[in-house]
């Protein structure tokens, strides 16, 4: 019996023949396109860096810098693309590094020592998650809306937690992980933890049922519900991840400053979502990926890096950063269209 | 013929998309005051030809004139502009905006150049709803309140509110009741009558019987025949046109045995949801496929996304090989083995953006995970294996899903609930969207899937299809079971009799 389907289309629209390879190397070749064209971003920003300031910039210790810098902004990414993967917006990450970041340095939390700051950092983190996710889950709120009043609520608290001030952190052995002492083979312990939770969020993302869950709901809410999955409880999960990243960035906030601050991680939600995107997560959820996310954070501090060295002001940061986002999302939609 | 030139004349149009040739040449003419029916199957390319009239796409190649000039489409506005309207299947209405609103949308009537004048819109709305014989639909409401039936009425005055000379209807049938489709078919004829031109795309042949003049059949991108007669070309032949092979549209052998002796797999008792359906009992053996027969709005739909969870029921029970389930409850549905096959495939039922692969192991993921962990090459064995028995094109289950035909994309489905293992299979308008080619086909999966001891309870709004497939039918009106009878014992009449409006209810 002959069927009469469409031939298949790969996103690039192209024919993709039924037999094993040449499937095997549409995939290959779809999976590289986007995160190639990063990589080769990053490439020409470090060639930019190189020529503008071949000492400073390709200094080891300017190069360790970057990567650190990154860490933080870093994890709380990674937190956030499963979440934007899942349909969903974090806008409370960066009051949450905050709460938890000047939460954890009070003298109180001091005087338990390492593991009393570590421990409320991920505690405080967790618990802001915690509220979103029932809130977004169970109460039905919208996450723009429910993450919102969190980033409101959380800095207010930091405020009022500090009254304004920096609280000096005076625990030696936090101190000593932002040392060059602490370095393994030229690696800060940072960048280490960064790595850390990049590997473990990409082998959650692509080889547990936890991201599958993920993405299918972000795909198509009603079709994961109809197929059994219990989408309520993957919200509230994706939520407590969140929060469970911005504990994790806001310890390392904690090590790299040496303080809490209530102005802690200004900013955050909109350079997370930014790397997110440039990394080639759809905004509208199903799809999205911890390489290009990671990618998309590389190529963020890298620039803010180069300008600094390049004593250009910030503001012209930005405006290169806002169109990086748009030549990203417009170069992304040439390459997925035509379907 | 008259010797002035035909209203529209396209020769030749080409049109490809990166890797795929989706107009190979086609040639189509429409003269004023014809319904010219497009008729192919998913994938022929009727959908890029009619985006192409209506400026939507631009041929790579081809010429196509208007009024016997040679003219480009190059945006919907100048198609619009000419006189070219699409009422396309997927309505493009504004939910929040109001009827009016809609019907006006891009030429509301305007004082000092920006200024709307509502209640010239209301207006002239109301008279262009009389004349589709809806009088009844006010101006006023938010189109998201309308039935889809009422709103594809809106779609229409908004086609009429410009001076059209054509209307292109891609499958305006799809969505609506017998006596709905009545009053489509007497709105064509009006239409004509005064001159203005239907391009009328359908899947049902009977239709195009009845309301066409002239058939262009499209068959992989090329134009396999033009202009036959509509009412006089033998169905067989159409068929084997758009297929290319001579199909009988054939239901499976019913099993011989008989399956009254087996204890029921799924037993409904005294179900009901409020101002939806009415108390319903009904139960379903292993081996048994049992139908719901019934119109848009019968409760059908409901009745099955009740029973499976979906929808809270307002009272009674559903019961599983002597079992209640939790009520409201899709997972505990799941868990007990009842699979829904959704009407809204796309919406409801698919990962779109996902691989046959994830779309098919999605409710069996337990199978193939340690501690959350994913087995995935047992995962992919698992779907092709399951895909492969439904025989599944292509057999791929790397490709995305939403490459895939509509038949394949139903086959994904059910493959889900294959794999996970399930006893009762709910099935909403299967055959929705699928070309008549793969339609016996899937007839034969379903049968296949009863007769390896699955209770299948099937909705449809086909009778031909309820009586073809099920053991059982059960007739729905209003949200109340008016018939129950052994699937040979009734015939399309009696069963359409017993659905319509002011029968004896027996």
């Amino acid at each position: 019996m002959t069927q009469h389907a469409s031939p298949p289309r790969d996103s690039t629209g192209k024919v993709q023949s039924v037999g094993a390879p040449p499937a095997w190397r549409g995939l290959m070749a779809r999976a590289d396109v986007r995160t190639l064209s990063l990589l080769g971003v990053l490439a020409v920003l470090i060639i930019i860096g190189g020529i503008t300031k071949p000492d400073e910039f390709l200094d080891t210790r300017n190069l360790q810098l970057v990567l650190t810098q990154a860490s933080v902004i870093g994890v709380v990414t990674v937190g956030m693309t499963f979440v934007i993967i899942s349909g969903g917006i974090d806008l409370s990450v960066g009051a949450i590094v905050a709460l938890a970041s000047v939460w954890a340095t009070t003298v109180a939390t001091q005087e338990y020592g390492f593991a009393g700051i570590l421990f409320t950092a991920v505690i405080v983190g967790v618990g802001c998650g915690l509220v979103n996710g029932m809130l977004i889950a169970y109460g039905a709120m919208v996450p723009f809306i429910a993450t919102l009043a969190m980033l409101a609520s959380a800095r207010g608290l930091a405020l009022q937690i500090t009254d304004g001030k920096t609280q000096i952190v005076t625990v030696p052995s936090v101190l000593d992980l932002g040392e060059r002492d602490a370095y393994v083979l030229g690696i800060p312990p940072l960048v280490m933890v960064f790595a850390v939770v990049t590997i473990i969020g990409w082998l959650v993302l692509n080889r547990t049922t936890f991201g599958r869950r993920s993405v299918a709901v972000g795909g198509n809410a009603e079709a994961a519900r109809l197929a059994g999955i219990d989408v309520r409880r993957q919200r509230l999960y994706l939520y407590l991840l969140s929060g469970l990243c911005c504990g994790i960035a806001a310890f390392l906030l904690i090590i790299l400053s040496g303080s809490g601050q209530n102005t802690n991680g200004n900013l955050y939600e909109l350079d997370a979502i930014a790397a997110a995107i440039i990394g080639g997560t759809l905004l509208t959820g199903g799809r999205g990926t911890i390489t290009g996310s990671v990618l998309g954070v590389l190529i963020f501090t890298t620039i803010t890096n180069i300008f600094a060295l390049n004593n250009l002001q910030s503001d012209v940061q930005q405006i290169a950063k806002g169109a990086i986002i748009v030549a990203a999302v417009l170069v992304q939609r040439r390459t997925a269209s035509t379907t | 013929m008259a010797p002035e030139p035909p209203l529209l004349s396209m020769s030749g149009i080409t049109k490809s998309f990166p890797g795929v040739r989706a107009l190979d040449g086609v040639d189509l003419d429409v003269q004023a005051g014809e319904v010219h029916c497009l008729l192919g199957q998913n994938g022929a390319g009727k959908s890029t030809l009619i985006k192409v009239l209506a400026g939507a796409h631009q041929p790579d190649t081809g010429t196509i004139h208007w009024r016997g000039e040679a003219v480009t489409l190059r945006s919907p506005i100048a198609a619009m502009r000419l006189g070219i309207a699409t009422i396309y299947q997927e309505l493009d209405l504004v939910e929040h905006l109001s009827v009016a609103e809609n019907v006006h949308l891009g030429h509301e009537p305007t004082a000092a150049g920006f200024v709307v004048r509502g209640k010239a819109a209301r207006a002239s709305t109301a008279r262009l709803l009389k004349r589709l014989g809806h009088p009844e639909i006010d101006p006023a409401r938010l189109v998201g309140e309308l039935s889809a039936a009422q709103q594809q009425i809106v779609s229409m005055a908004r086609a009429l509110s410009h001076d059209v000379r054509l209307i292109v209807m891609d499958e305006p049938s799809a969505a609506l009741d017998p006596d709905e489709v009545d009053n489509l078919f007497r709105i064509v004829g009006d239409l004509t009558a005064d001159g203005v031109a239907v391009v009328y795309i359908s899947h049902r042949l009977e239709e195009i019987r009845r309301i066409g003049d002239r058939v262009t059949v499209l068959k992989d991108g090329r134009a396999v025949a033009g202009g036959l007669p509509a009412k006089t070309t033998p169905t067989r032949e159409v068929v084997a046109l758009m297929t290319g092979r001579n199909v009988e549209y054939v239901f499976p052998e019913r099993p011989t045995k008989d399956a009254t002796a087996d204890k029921p797999l799924l037993q409904v008792r005294g179900l009901a949801r409020d101002g939806e359906f009415e108390p319903l009992d009904l139960s379903v053996r292993p081996g048994e496929i049992v139908g719901l027969a019934g119109l848009v709005g019968s409760g059908r739909s409901e009745i099955l996304e009740t029973i499976y969870g979906a929808r809270k029921p307002s009272a009674g029970q559903v019961i599983v090989d002597g079992r209640a389930l939790r009520p409201g409850s899709v997972r505990a549905a799941v868990r007990a083995g009842l699979g829904l096959a959704p009407e809204e495939r796309k919406a409801q039922a698919l990962m779109m953006l996902e691989s046959v692969t994830r779309n098919v192991s999605v409710s069996s993921m337990s199978r193939f995970s340690r501690g959350g962990w994913i087995d995935r090459a047992a995962e992919l064995g698992a779907a092709r294996a399951a895909t492969r028995e439904l025989s599944l094109r292509p057999d791929n289950p790397n490709v995305p899903v939403r490459t895939l035909s509509g038949g394949n994309q139903q086959k994904a489905v059910l493959a889900r609930w294959l794999l996970r293992g399930c006893r009762v299979l709910l099935l909403d308008e299967p055959t929705r969207g699928v070309d008549v080619g793969a339609r016996a086909e899937l007839y034969a999966v379903v049968r296949r899937l009863a007769d390896e001891g699955l209770a299948v309870l099937l909705v449809s709004s086909e009778v031909p299809e309820v009586l073809g497939l099920a053991d059982r039918v059960l007739v729905l009106r209003e949200g109340r079971v008016v018939h129950t009878a052994p699937a040979r014992e009734l015939d399309e009449h009696r069963v359409l009799d017993l659905v319509m409006e002011g029968s004896p209810a027996s």
